[in-house]
């Protein structure tokens, strides 16, 4: 079975941002209003697997292990069957 | 063991896709008399063995065009292909040194800071600098090592250092919920080398642009708990002669050599007690 997942990585709360921190103050010129900006990292990774559950268990791992460092990432998985 | 009175010191310089730094880190260790050589990845898997090697060192650069997060790709490729040789590499108490894109690999390969021993998961990290930007200037760094670092030897406490730093993440930080805990153990266990200061080396106390990245504690650089792995953002290759000082056209007196070299010199001399 194939399987595409997305894999969203983003800084944990208390760590500063300094690119989301850029984005907000060009934001702040093109005089729109907004408070925070963080940013984050998408990877879209297209596997096989023999079911859905050991697909996400494969990308949990890959997330861990290379994708975040669990010091300051955060990471969220959506993951879905493709023919 | 390998005697040294007899033989030279021979040093692998590792690279990949992205090293740029090779040239000069080598140049460094053959002038202190080192039989350094650039070894590409690829080479050390296939052919070379690490364990021909006294010393390992992995130089600055952008590897893997810093994909993902700086150093990372490369640290996963060192674990998987030469891990098990890394490993006996450090039980011989060889010398291991990482440079600016170097220090991200021992970072994220765990070997660094290693409070617990090598980790299988970065317990650290060198996260983008708060200034947003690539951060190439010379900078001021205090020694603060009490003697568990084997590349400081030569330093005395508190010396101050002049040496250019050149990275877009050098922020080093420790996990948030226990900070405090960590870096006291950190200074506790005498892994902190070096910390970026003012000229008169009282601390920069994170202040911009003493500190050029953010860092916790104006951390520039760390040891393992044994002093053989070290890992720092400042490039001593870059500071090795006088004539790469920044100022060397107005100095009176140009000095033959400038305060990097004191760190090559101190891991060479390692191998003299050994």
């Amino acid at each position: 079975m194939r399987y595409k997942a997305k894999v969203e990585v983003s800084l944990k709360k208390g760590y500063y941002d300094p690119e989301g921190e850029t984005i907000k103050n060009s934001l702040l010129d093109l005089k729109y209003s907004v408070d925070e900006v963080r940013a984050s990292k998408l990877f879209h990774i297209t596997l096989e697997a023999d079911s859905l559950e050991s697909a996400r268990s494969e990308v949990e791992e890959m997330s861990q292990r290379l994708l975040s460092n669990p010091v300051k990432d955060n990471y969220r998985i959506e993951i879905e069957e493709i023919e | 063991m390998v005697s040294m009175s007899k033989n030279r010191v021979k040093v692998c310089v590792l690279r990949v896709g992205g090293t740029n730094c090779d040239a000069e880190t080598k140049r460094s260790l053959v002038e202190l008399g080192a039989d350094a050589e650039v070894v590409h990845m690829n080479q050390i898997v296939e052919k070379k063995k690490l364990e021909e090697y006294d010393a390992l060192v992995i130089p600055g650069g952008f590897s893997y065009g810093d994909y993902v997060r700086a150093g990372v790709i490369w640290a996963k490729e060192i674990l998987g292909k030469i891990g098990p040789n890394l490993k006996t590499f450090l039980e011989e108490e060889k010398p291991v040194l990482g440079i600016c894109n170097g220090f991200q690999v021992l970072v994220e390969t765990g070997l660094l800071p290693g409070i617990e021993g090598i980790s299988p998961f970065p317990t650290a990290t060198l996260a983008t600098n708060f200034s947003a930007k690539y951060e190439c200037r010379w900078i001021y760094l205090r020694h603060e090592n009490r003697g568990r670092c084997i590349f400081t030897q030569d330093l005395t406490k508190d010396q101050v250092l002049y040496m250019p730093v050149a990275h877009g993440e050098g922020c080093f930080a420790l996990p948030k919920e226990n900070e405090k805990k960590l870096l006291d153990r950190l200074i506790e266990n005498d892994q902190i080398v070096l910390r970026y200061c003012n000229r008169d080396g009282s601390p920069a106390e994170g202040r911009y642009p003493e500190n050029p990245n953010g860092s916790i504690y104006d951390i520039a650089g760390i040891c393992d708990p044994t002093g053989i792995v070290f890992g720092l953002m400042p490039h001593p290759e870059r500071a090795f002669y006088g004539w790469q000082l920044p100022d060397w056209t107005s100095l009176k007196e140009l000095p033959v050599y400038a305060d990097g070299k004191q760190i090559f010199k101190s891991m060479l001399n390692y191998f003299k007690n050994r």
